[in-house]
């Protein structure tokens, strides 16, 4: 990573921290592509396109209109242009909208029947596609205490779901864990009552395209009252040349339910940028709890910028009931292109959403990530932690949303970024938005280095440590909590991370 | 992104309603062309625009202005105590027979009127300079709009140590009507300036101060922005910092149906520093718009920015602030606060504190928060024996008298105290 090291890395910057932000953008280890004979829908989009993708999942009418209806509206809008991310102009037309391996054209009945190559390829992602009783987690995670653990897997490569483990076990506890072309098939009136009822297909441009083309993903539905028996977990694998990825999420949590869910991500090494617009909706009932957590580790792109995965993604959880709870954690060091505000609607009353996140941009890459927290409920409560690490010719911005609206009293929001920037040929931003419209609500925004809290810096110094280590455990205490809200599965992928500390933040 | 017709329609609307000035000095003359091109460009503001989306434009462009009825001062006028040089307008117009001679040691003053005229002026390299450098990344259209039209206004060369403050009166006379001054501010190596602007000006007032801060000079601003209920006001500072300079800017604010303040600030010397600063507090309908943009393209430099605003009965209040640290611009110290306090449950408070940092050695914090009176606090107070509204008043003071310790001098701070606290005392509040 030659860009870390000919910008000099000024004093006061922790070196392990440098060496941590060093070895996770040095070597791609996902980036190998796998020979498969794949079967292509012809390349561009049009509404037969649209047609075709619904015809070969086997959806209903309703859906077909759905999606048509979602591709009118698509043609009508613009591209965004507010982030801070400047990419060559996208030809949307110039890419493959839905890829299969030519093995799943009939959809295998069980995994014995998957393609070993497909099996073999998760396998050297660290993801074995066999109910066992280990961690499917990143590699390495098999060495990790697991004692009874089970985590479900649902695997997409490109434009499919390969299959879903442990669908058996969690269907006795009355989960249903699958992909979302087989949920559209097996659980029609579910889909169809909360399909877009949190992302609506109108909501925004890559979000709209989504919901004309979207051809894969998961859906989770946990009855009332479960507390789903294992992790669930998605990996998703692009592994098709110009084709983009578009696959759709829906999580529902029904009353008093909860539910720890698990996104992984990653990408061959292509000089020709890849396109990925998923869109993830989460429903939170009455008292449920759902915790969403995600490793994004897409394709950065090489030093100079050449190839990557624009990821431009719209996450959003609707706590819709009273006490419905819902936290995000993410730790995003892949992609070219980052765009994505995974989002909380706080409408019920005493409803809670918490955003923790990690962002490391080096290199060529440009992250513009964030959150809204969107307090329409009475006495709702959010909390922010982003961490932003810079280096390379890297550009990171946090943009975030508070908004109190009149009806959200006795409302509380905290909100904490910081960057790090490493080198000084690379740029943080901070761009948050706070929108207050009641007093009884209170709203706080700031950012830690200037002030470290001084209770708990007293309470170091009264336990005998020196200003200078309480300033250090209490500041890279924050990047750590961020990691630990991570579900085990992701636990040597975070350890990775631990080392970095927020030492000389820059605001 | 093209300029929409409604934006387009706007800004001609704009030039139409106020005629190009004629006889000017050929360097005047092209300076208001470009200005008018750049409004064209850029059309008008609306609501859709990034740096609106908090404050509706609309009333400040609408033809003709809402009328405001013009408020019956009975306090006394603001710096009353303070020897100064008064310059008045009225209803935006320059009045000499109200007017202090412009004679000053320390300083030149002449009005803008006589140095568009003049065809070889210092004024040249400064009038329009800073408005267009301030156009980027930000379209500021009214900014724009007062270049290519403003007649009115006064040109400062300040060549030493100012022997008085210069103080700006605004007097509204007329229920209807616009106002729009231009002034101009040239500060030589090592001199010192205390600039004092009140009044209310008119329905509707547009006013642009461009200043060149030159190394080791310091400038000291302070306003409070007229009291009229209802009247409108868009106003634009540009400021531009040389070596181990000093600006300092505090503006307050009580009532005003809608009120605008962009300040623009860039660092392009070394060691400099600056602050920014403003306390309003109003009621109803009154909206109060800072809106902060400054730029670190030296090194060693300190900004900053203390924005307070108390709000009750449906008022609201914005703040926009940038901290913009350029690549190079190292050891920059950059602060920045804005708060709301709401007194009641109809207010809101808008705010989009930003940063964006190409430099590594920097430190650069910014804090928003919003809530209500602290009932800790609150307790405390009547538990002592206070009635709550007094007590309630005093915290309101003390919320505000953060933005106000950033004016140095003490007697110009005890005013704006007073003005406060008498603001308060005739809701009953202290």
């Amino acid at each position: 990573m030659t860009a870390l090291d000919e910008a000099g890395i000024r004093e006061g910057v922790d070196q392990e921290t440098v060496d941590t932000v060093r070895s996770v953008g040095e070597r791609y280890k996902y980036g190998f592509a796998t020979d498969i004979e794949t079967e292509y829908a012809p390349k561009g989009l049009n509404e037969d396109i649209v047609r075709l993708i619904s015809e070969k999942n086997g959806e209903p009418e309703w859906l077909t209109d759905w999606r048509l209806r979602a591709f009118e509206r698509w043609k009508t809008l613009e591209e965004p242009t507010w982030a801070m991310v400047h990419y060559p102009k996208i030809d949307f037309q110039d890419q493959y909208y839905y890829a299969r391996p030519k093995s799943m054209a009939v959809k295998p009945k069980s995994l014995d029947e998957v393609d070993p190559e497909l099996l073999a390829t998760y396998e050297k992602l660290g993801i074995p596609l066999r109910e066992q009783m280990i961690l499917a987690g990143v590699e390495g995670a098999e060495a990790a205490p697991a004692e009874g653990r089970k985590v479900a897997v649902d695997a997409v490569f490109d434009s499919v779901s390969v299959g879903t483990t442990f669908k058996e076990e969690l269907a006795r506890a009355g989960v249903i864990f699958c992909s979302i072309s087989e949920a559209v098939r097996e659980h029609p009136e579910l889909v169809r009552k909360y399909l877009g009822s949190v992302v609506p297909y109108s909501d925004n441009f890559y979000a709209t395209l989504n919901s004309a083309v979207f051809s894969d993903g998961s859906f989770v539905y946990v009855p009332p009252g479960v507390r789903c028996p294992m992790e669930l977990s998605t990996y998703f694998r692009i592994n098709a040349e110009n084709t983009g990825q578009f696959e759709r999420t829906l999580i529902i949590a029904d009353k008093g339910s909860y539910v720890s869910y698990l996104e992984g991500c990653t990408a061959p090494k292509r000089d020709i940028a890849q396109l990925h617009a998923a869109v993830v909706e989460i429903v939170v009932l009455e008292d449920a709890e759902v915790k969403y957590s995600t490793v994004q580790n897409w394709y950065p792109g090489d030093e100079e910028g050449r190839g990557g995965v624009y990821n431009f993604v719209t996450k959003r959880a609707d706590c819709r009931e009273a006490r419905a709870k819902v936290m995000w954690t993410q730790v995003e060091t892949g992609s070219a292109i980052t765009w994505k505000y995974p989002s909380c609607l706080l409408k019920g009353e005493g409803a809670q959403g918490e955003f923790y996140s990690i962002a490391i941009a080096n290199n060529a890459q440009q992250a513009d990530t964030g959150t809204k927290m969107v307090h329409l409920g009475k006495n709702t409560k959010s909390r922010i932690v982003s961490k932003g690490i810079s280096a390379g010719r890297a550009q990171n911005t946090y943009r975030g949303l508070v908004s109190m609206h009149p009806k959200a009293t006795k409302s509380r929001n905290y909100t904490q970024c910081d960057s790090l920037l490493i080198g000084d040929k690379c740029g943080a931003h901070t761009v948050p938005y706070i929108e207050v419209k009641n007093n009884s609500s209170r709203v706080e925004h700031e950012a830690t280095t200037s002030k470290v809290d001084e209770d708990q810096l007293f309470y170091c110094r009264a336990r005998g440590m020196d200003e200078e280590e309480a300033v250090a455990l209490v500041v890279n205490g924050f990047c750590r909590e961020v990691l630990q809200a991570l579900p085990m599965e992701f636990a040597m992928e975070a350890q990775k991370l631990v080392a970095i500390s927020l030492e000389g933040s820059v605001g | 992104m093209a300029v929409t017709a409604r934006k387009l329609e706007g800004a001609e609307a704009l030039l139409a309603v106020w005629p190009a000035p004629v006889g000017e000095a050929s360097w005047a003359r092209s300076a208001r062309e470009k200005a008018a091109a750049r409004l064209m460009a850029m059309g008008a503001p609306v609501r859709r625009d990034e740096y609106w989306r908090f404050t509706d434009p609309t009333s400040l462009l609408v033809q003709p202005p809402k009328p405001a009825p013009v408020y019956d001062a009975i306090e006394k006028p603001p710096f009353g105590d303070v020897d100064r040089l008064r310059i008045v307008f009225v209803d935006g117009v320059y009045d000499p027979d109200q007017s202090d001679p412009l004679e000053l040691a320390g300083v030149e003053i002449q009005t803008l009127a006589q140095v568009v005229g003049t065809d070889i002026h210092w004024a040249r390299d400064l009038f329009g300079v800073l408005e267009t450098r301030g156009q980027d990344p930000v379209d500021r259209p009214l900014a724009a709009l007062n270049t290519a039209r403003a007649t009115e206004g006064i040109v400062i060369n300040v060549t030493g140590q100012a022997a008085r403050p210069v103080s700006f009166i605004y007097r509204h006379a007329s229920e209807t009507g616009e106002a729009m001054v231009r002034h101009l501010i040239r500060m030589a190596p090592g001199s010192d300036l205390t600039l004092l602007e009140n009044g209310a000006a008119a329905a509707r007032f547009n006013s642009v101060l461009e200043i060149e801060v030159a190394d080791n000079a310091s400038f000291h601003h302070v306003r409070t922005q007229g009291r009229a209920h209802d009247r409108r006001a868009a106003t634009a500072i540009f400021a531009r910092l040389g070596k181990e300079s000093s600006f300092k800017s505090f503006t307050m604010t009580a009532n005003g149906r809608l009120t605008r303040n962009e300040c623009v600030i860039e660092f392009t010397g070394d060691d400099a520093h600056a602050r920014v600063a403003g306390a309003s507090i109003g009621e109803a309908d009154f909206l109060h718009d800072d809106t902060v943009f400054i730029t670190h393209d030296a090194v060693n430099c300190e900004s900053r920015q203390v924005f307070k605003k108390v709000l009750r009965s449906g008022a609201t209040g914005v703040f926009q602030g940038k901290i913009l640290v350029k690549p190079g611009a190292q050891k920059t110290d950059g602060y920045q606060i804005s708060q709301g306090l709401l007194l009641d449950d109809d207010s809101n408070f808008l705010a989009k504190p930003e940063l964006e940092i190409y430099a590594d050695d920097v430190a650069c914090s910014h804090g928003s928060t919003c809530g209500a009176v602290d009932e800790t606090s609150l307790f405390y107070l009547t538990s002592r024996g206070l009635p709550r509204a007094e007590a309630e008043g005093l915290l309101v003071l003390a919320f505000l008298d953060e933005a106000i310790q950033e004016i140095e001098d003490p007697v110009l701070a005890d005013d704006m105290r007073e003005r406060l606290g008498a603001w308060l005392a005739r809701r009953g509040r202290l």
